[in-house]
Parts: structure tokens; sequence; C-alpha cells
């Protein structure tokens, strides 16, 4: 620092152009406070930060306060006051801190949660290039050592850092750090991390941090500040073929049709021949236009406009790729899963998927198994709960252009999104795509839905009752169906007990056979309804994703949700089928209302409230929907 | 090729509005004049280019802003393109809210985060780009670049998205509206480092000159109009003064300072920091063990 003081007071414009060339390099710190993290960190953004007086005042009164060095300064503190966020019941997640030397700017991902220790390291993990992770030389490689390890190979960070920390509480022992040392390459070569670098340190004191320590003669290798500033930084994206996801179509007036986005990865320069993913429509970069000036040609990493000689139709979400070496294109892939929201992940349900600039409609496999990120060991899975992560197939509404993730970030790393909550229930990375949908060609059929709706003079449609057990949805359904057939509609009532002895023998109550209960009926309706008939679905049906995606699969259009709205104590003191009495004695497990949820509809076209309603009346009233609706007309 | 960090940290902040641009139904950029607006501005204008920002900016007017500031902001506001709006707290206008009478903190609230709320409702904007970085304080070294708001404008610290790669998750339901951040991951340093080498216009105030002050208890107020309200027997006094952030001008402390140009404003950022940290650590008891540390070559 001292030298940068005097540069500062004696040559601000020379200080100022030094620091307009430096790079940036982000990186992950693994371990916990016994570690030495929290004082790592501090360190770092104190030996090498300007430190304003107001935090320099804090620092100084804290660690007099609550520090644990005595009274001296605890570096730790810098970082955060985590009781005091803990007291304040804000969650701990992960945490972005900044720092600058000479040669670089840093910014460092600190992830100190414990519990959702996966979802926040995984969130740090994601935009790093190199990860620091913390070993206490009095313990060696331990459990944590290696899940950090784990989930740094699996982020596909390029640099690993091992700081063996505390090495003033081993006497600066060789021996130890060379035995730390073999046991973790041992570890390290298993999970596929090949290179790394170990320093031996003592955060709390400084050795080996910014200037090599007196303590450790028997150490040739870099200090951990030495090392930050040259490990290189995303050089090999710009080697690799031209990528870049299409954010914004730039029409200021109509001589200008740029499209607008970040380069994922290569280099793209005037003249380029390129291909627009997924239409495979080709042509030839006009110009790469900033602000500031067209350029000649742009590198992974910068924010550009390009336009094109020919019009092709590209939109938002489509990725514009080099025409020599194309990205793929498909619809199914084999993933691993990230899961990060509280509600499981069940297979079948419908989520969203943004994968570059691109959201489209996404279904998630059976976990193939999940993994046990302390044992590294494969564990078969029905679902995956929060902070679990497995390997599944993903299968999409529509293709997109994609990349392995190991070979772009951009391309292959994808969120999933909750269609109901909106939250960010996951995030996963692509590791290739599945043949089978490519081979199976969607045969086109000459004799369309409308014809076949027509020879019966009728609007087929997919009526779908959704209610409690005993609300009554049967009854209602077999009246609508009784007045619906006398009308001369050919009509099909699909019932949820008469399903389950056939087609659905093999489902039990669990949530994951209840969303594949109603995903094989939902696709039985929309067979039905695509011959012409209309389709009566009386299905408990709890959830609202399966009954969207029920919708979705049939299509808007022909889909009528009628919730039989009866209420629980209504329904429980008709009790039919005696099983509210069986659920309530614990003999049914699982039972809707009782201990399984049933989440009410927010916007059915038809809501029957059968408190004052008789059956018959309900049917009434849904056979006159129909009449104003001209479905059966 | 490889990319400096404030081309990285432009390159992200451009991704980041273009992303909010394609998924919101009605953004706007919130513009308080200040330097990191500035910057802000800059970057939606790159981010477009050659289209105008497809955003009006929102200025929530206290009505005791700099004068220099209100110069300032329609002046930018026409450079760049953009539609200006500028929404006043009707309340606080019948109520003559200010902070004399009122105190800073009424006024604030009032003025600032009731106003904000209003306008955000009164204009239907959905998603609002906020220019606070990451590095101002600890609270909000976590916070996230999209931030959300219920219906209601809370922000629930323990339900925030986690954010992976370069993808944000910009849905939400009728009613709820998002904060992004832009340039959450600029420090005090790269915003002026960014500001010198591109040559953004920033607001006067920030260079030193001869202004006329008053002291209150230890803090150098500018007496910017007629409104400013002096103490019996207080005079202003012409002194050569800057200031490091702006705001309500009754509210916003000056310091002393030559500093008359970019560069020597970013030194007198640097110097004073450091200069304050290495006065400091002398007065304490553990200067033995910096002394030591010293001497091992550590400062």
């Amino acid at each position: 620092m001292a030298h940068q003081d005097a540069l500062i007071a004696q040559d601000i414009d020379a200080y100022l152009k030094v620091h307009e060339t430096k790079s940036m390099l982000r990186f992950l710190t693994c371990g916990s406070v016994d570690d030495g993290k929290s004082t790592l960190i501090g360190r770092l953004l104190y030996d090498s930060k300007m430190i304003f007086e107001d935090q320099l005042a804090a620092l100084e009164s804290d660690s007099k306060t609550v520090g644990t060095q005595g009274g001296a300064i605890d570096f730790a503190l810098l970082v955060d006051g985590l009781a005091a966020e803990r007291e304040q019941g804000i969650t701990i997640d992960v945490a972005y801190r900044f720092f600058s030397t000479e040669k670089r700017k840093f910014i460092v991902a600190d992830t100190p949660g414990h519990e959702q220790y996966t979802r926040n390291m995984v969130t740090g993990a994601s935009t790093a290039d190199a990860a620091i992770i913390l070993i206490d030389a009095r313990k060696g490689v331990l459990t944590q050592t290696r899940r950090h390890s784990y989930l740094v190979k699996l982020l596909g960070i390029r640099h690993v850092i091992l700081a063996i920390n505390k090495m003033d509480l081993v006497n600066w022992s060789r021996e130890t750090f060379d035995k730390i040392l073999a046991d973790y390459r041992v570890f390290a070569e298993k999970i596929g991390i090949t290179t790394f670098t170990a320093i031996p340190m003592s955060a709390l004191n400084g050795d080996n941090i910014l200037d090599r320590s007196a303590h450790t003669p028997w150490y040739d290798g870099p200090t951990l500040m030495g090392l930050l500033e040259v490990l290189p930084v995303e050089d090999d994206l710009a080697a690799k073929p031209f990528r870049m996801p299409v954010q914004w179509v730039n029409r200021p007036n109509l001589d200008f049709r740029g499209f607008s986005g970040l380069v994922a990865t290569g280099t793209v320069k005037r003249g380029d021949q390129i291909r627009a993913l997924p239409s495979a429509r080709t042509s030839t970069v006009e110009r790469i236009v900033t602000k500031d000036g067209d350029l000649e040609q742009a590198v992974a990493g910068q924010s550009i406009t390009i336009t094109l000689k020919d019009e092709i139709d590209i939109s938002r979400g489509d990725v514009i790729v080099c025409a020599n070496a194309p990205a793929q294109v498909a619809d199914q892939f084999e993933t691993t899963i990230v899961w990060m929201d509280d509600q499981p992940m069940l297979p079948g349900r419908a989520l969203l998927m943004k994968l570059g600039a691109r959201t489209v409609g996404a279904s998630i496999t059976e976990p193939k198994y999940k993994v046990n990120v302390n044992t590294m060991e494969h564990v078969a899975a029905k679902r995956l709960e929060l902070n679990e992560i497995g390997v599944c197939n993903v299968s999409l509404d529509t293709p997109v252009a994609f990349e392995a993730y190991t070979e772009s970030r951009d391309l292959g790393g994808f969120i999933l999104i909750d269609r109901f909550t909106n939250r960010t229930a996951g995030a996963g990375m692509i590791h290739f795509a599945l043949r089978r949908s490519e081979n199976i060609h969607w045969q086109a059929l000459e004799v369309s839905k409308a014809a076949r709706a027509s020879l019966k003079r009728q609007s087929p449609a997919v009526l779908w009752f959704t209610g409690l057990s005993g609300a009554g949805k049967s009854t209602i359904a077999n009246l609508v169906e009784k007045k619906l057939h006398s009308l001369g509609r050919h009509t099909y009532l699909l019932d949820g007990d008469n399903v389950r002895h056939g087609l659905n023998r093999d489902l039990g109550f669990t949530d994951e056979d209840r969303v594949e209960n109603i995903r094989r009926v939902a696709e039985v309706s929309r067979l039905m309804a695509e011959a012409g008939l209309i389709v009566l679905v009386s299905f408990i049906s709890p959830f609202r994703a399966e009954r969207r995606m029920a919708r979705t699969r049939v299509g808007d259009e022909d889909f009528i949700e009628i919730h039989i709205d009866t209420p629980l104590a209504v329904a429980e003191s008709r009790d039919v089928k005696g099983l509210y009495k069986k659920a309530r004695a614990g003999q049914l497990k699982n039972f809707t209302g009782i201990d399984s949820p049933y989440e009410t509809p927010e916007a059915p076209e038809l809501r029957i409230d059968t408190t004052d309603l008789s059956p018959e009346e309900a049917a009434e009233q849904i056979c006159a929907y129909l009449q104003s609706r001209g479905s059966h007309a | 090729m490889s990319l400096t960090h404030l081309q990285r940290l432009e390159a992200e902040s451009i991704h980041i509005m273009r992303e909010v641009v394609a998924e919101a139904e009605r953004p706007v950029m919130l513009y308080s004049v200040g330097k990191d607006s500035s910057v802000m501005l800059h970057l939606a204008a790159k981010a477009f280019y050659p289209s105008r920002p497809p955003f009006p900016l929102l200025h929530v007017d206290t009505t005791w802003k700099f004068k220099a500031m209100y110069e300032m902001r329609d002046r930018m506001s026409k450079e760049i393109g953009a539609d200006l709006l500028v929404y006043k707290n009707p309340e606080a206008l019948a109520q003559n809210i200010n902070p004399f009478d009122h105190g800073s903190s009424l006024h604030t609230d009032i003025w600032k985060t009731q106003g904000l709320k209003q306008a955000l409702d009164h204009y239907g904007f959905d998603v609002a780009f906020g220019g606070a970085r990451r590095d101002e304080e600890k609270s909000r070294a976590k916070e996230r670049i999209f931030s959300f708001r219920n219906a209601a404008h809370r922000w629930d610290p323990k339900d925030q998205r986690p954010e992976l790669w370069r993808l944000y998750n910009a849905r939400k339901h009728k009613g709820e509206s998002i904060r992004v951040f832009p340039i959450s991951n600029w420090t005090e340093l790269d915003i002026w480092q960014y500001i010198h080498l591109e040559n953004i216009p920033i607001v006067p105030l920030y260079f030193s000159a001869p202004r006329p002050v008053v002291n209150r208890d230890g803090t150098l107020i500018m007496v910017d109009d007629e409104r400013m309200r002096l103490n019996p027997g207080e005079t202003p006094e012409v002194k050569s003064v800057r200031f490091r952030t702006l705001g309500c001008y009754p509210l916003t402390g000056a310091v002393e300072s030559t500093a008359e140009t970019l560069p020597q404003i970013i030194q007198e950022m640097l110097l004073t920091s450091t200069s304050e940290r290495q006065g400091r650590k002398i007065d304490h008891d553990q200067a033995a063990s910096m002394e030591k540390k010293k001497q091992e070559g550590y400062f």
C-alpha cells in the first residue's frame, strides 16, 4: 500500500492510468468461520483496499467489545456481523465483497450460511473463476472439504486454491502441510480436480497472504494474493466458437434492425458467416454497433449489437452462432439439478426453464439418482428436496440451442422457475442432449380434430371437475353427462376411482404419484378431445400445478375447470365412502384435506358451491354455462 | 484481447438493463441526478444505442435539492432523449413538508420513500432501476441485483431469489414489482474512474468552488437559496467546498476541499481514507503488534 499511497499523492494521473487497465477476477471462499474464512476475507480487504474511516472505527470498537482476538483487530468482523444478522432474522446467504490491487479488481462471493449451504455455495460458485477452499491445518481434509470441492467441481470452477490455514498452530510443520496435500490430492483426483495450488498460511497473522512468510522457507509457491493476481480469467472463452444469446431486438426505425446481447463465447468479426438457432437460418455480420463506434470484432464478455446482411427472423431467446461450428439444438437433456425451493421437486410437474435469454416450459423426470454431497455416493430418489442434487432428464416444450455446461456456463446453465410462486426453484447444468425425441417424429394426421368434431356436430371440450373427496364431483359429473347424452352429445366420463383400477393401478397417493396420475389423465382427456368428444374428468386433482399442466396439454380454449366447492366439514359429514373416518383414524395416509393439501383453484371457469345446491341444480348450472359458451351447441 | 475490469462491469450492467427491458412491462429508471445516476444514464444510452433508452426517467423530487441538480437533471434528460417524469408527493406539497420544521427523517420519509411508492403506483411501473451499490454498506453486500417487492412495496429479505450465472428471474404476479440495481458490483472508485475515463457529465457541486456555507454542529451546510433558515447571528461565509454525495441541500454536508478536477477528487477520496486509517492505527494499544507486522513488511 505504501508505494500506492505515494503514487496517489505524487501523480494521480499515473495512478489512474494503472488502475484503468486492471483485469477482474471473481472468486469464492469455501469454509466455515472456524477455518478462519471470515478472517481471511477481512485480511484481504484490510491489506489491499482502502478502508474508510467509519468502517475502521467500527472495526476497532467491535474488536474490543465482541472480537475474539483479545481486543486486537478481529478481521472477521470486517466481513459481517453474522450474529447481528441472525438476531435480525435476515437470511444469511451470499454476500459479495470487493477489493482491488494495482493489477486486479476482485469480487469475492462469501457464503457464510450453514443450513442452506448447498444452495448458497452453488449460487456463489456460479459466477466464480476461482475458489479458495480453506482447511484448518490442525484438522486436515474433512467431510466439508470434500463437499466444498465437489460443488466447486460441479459448478465448473477452473482454479482451485487450497488454503491450508492456521499453520501457526501446527508450528509451521512441513510434514503436516505435505500430509494434507497428499490426502487432498487423492480425493481431488477422484472427483476430477486435476490441478490445484496449496498454500500454507496464517490468515490471522498475514503469513503468505500478501508477502512471503519467514516461517515457511520450505515453501516456494506463490502467496495467496500473488496467485490471485495472475490466475487467467475467462481467457479460454474467446477461443471457443462464437455464441451470443439475443436479449433484445433493437429497432429504432425501419432502417435499422440490430440484435443485442452479451457474447457468451468466442469472437465475432465483421463479415463472419453466422447462423441463428433454432431456426438455422444463415446470414453475414454486417456491423458490430456500439455507441462508441462500430467495432471490427467483439469477444466473449462484451455487450454488443450486431446487424446482418439479410433480413432473417430472429427474436429474443434465439442464439446467434458462427455458421461453421454451430451449437446443437434439442428439447431433451440429461442434467444435474440443484433444488433450491422449500417445495420439493416432483417429477413431471410443469416448470419454466430459463436458459440464456429464453424461457420455455419444462418438466423433469424422476431422478436417476441423487448425490450425497458429503460422500459423493449415488442414492436412489423419487424426488429432490431443498438443497439436494440429482441427475435428472429434462424435457422442454420447444427445442433450444445449448452447449454442455462444461463448454459454456451461459449456454449450459439454467434456472427452473415455479409457475405459481414465480420463485427460482432450482438450477441445473446440461450434460448432453437425449436423442430419443429426435427419432420419434410427430405423425401428421390428415383428419383433423375439427373434422372429427364436425361429424358429431359438437365442439369438443374437457370439463375438469376438481374438489375434495366427497364434494359431489362424480355425482354431478354423472348428471351432466346424462343431460348431454340426452341432447345427442357424444361424451365420456373419466372417473378418478375407475381410472385407478386400470390405467393408473400402479400409482399410489404420494405427491409424486398424484402428479403422474393427473399427467396420464390429462393426456387421455386430450386424446379424447382430439377425437371430438366432450370429456368429463372427475378427479380430486389437488395441486394447481397439475391442473395448469392439464390445461396446457388440452389447450385453453377447450379446457373448462369446474371447482366443486364443498367445505371440508360438509364433505366430511357426508363421508359417502367412509374414507374421512379412516383418514382421521390414521388408517389412510396422504388423504386430501386431512394430511395432504388441496390447493383451491384461483380462476376456475366455473365454481359450484354445493352447500345450498342439490346435485341436479348444480348440473343445470353447468349445462347452462356450456350453452352460453356454445360448447355443445 | 482481455477485457479490463471497467469493460466487464460495463458489459454486465448493459446486460442487466437489456434483460429488464425485454422482460418488464413498464420499466422506469430512478434518476437522482447524483454521480451513480449519471453513470446509470450513460450505461443506458450505450445499452440501447442507436435506440434511445426505452423507458422514462423518474425523479422523485423533494423540492429541496440543490439548484445545480435541477439544471443538470433537465439538461441530461434532454441530451439522452429520455422522457423525464418529475413526481412530487402532493401531500408533502400541501403540508409544506420541509427539513427545518419537520426534521430530516420525516422530511425524507414523506417526500422520498412515500413519494417513490406513490409515483410507482401512479404510473404503474413494474420494474424500477436504482443506482445502489453493494460496497456502500455491509447490509447491501448481499442485496440481489433483482430485488422483489410485494404489492405493498415491501421487501422480504427471507424470500429472495437465488441469482445464478447471468440468469435473472424477472417473473412476478400482478401488483408485485422489482427494483433492479445494474451497478451492484461497482465500487465508488470504479464509478469515479469510469466517469473520468468516459467523460461523463456530473453536477458541478462535486467539484470544489467558493460557496456560501454555515457551520451547523461541525457540518457545513450550503446556503443554496433564500429558503435556508439562518439562526440568529448566523451569517454565511464563503469557503472553498465540494460535496461527496448530493441530496436535499439543507441536509447535505460539504467538505472543505481544493479538488477542482476529477483526478483531484479521486486523489482526495483515496488519500482521506488512507491517512485516516493510518492516523487511527497509532492511537490504539495494540501498537506493539502492529509494529511487529510492519517489521514483517505488511504495510
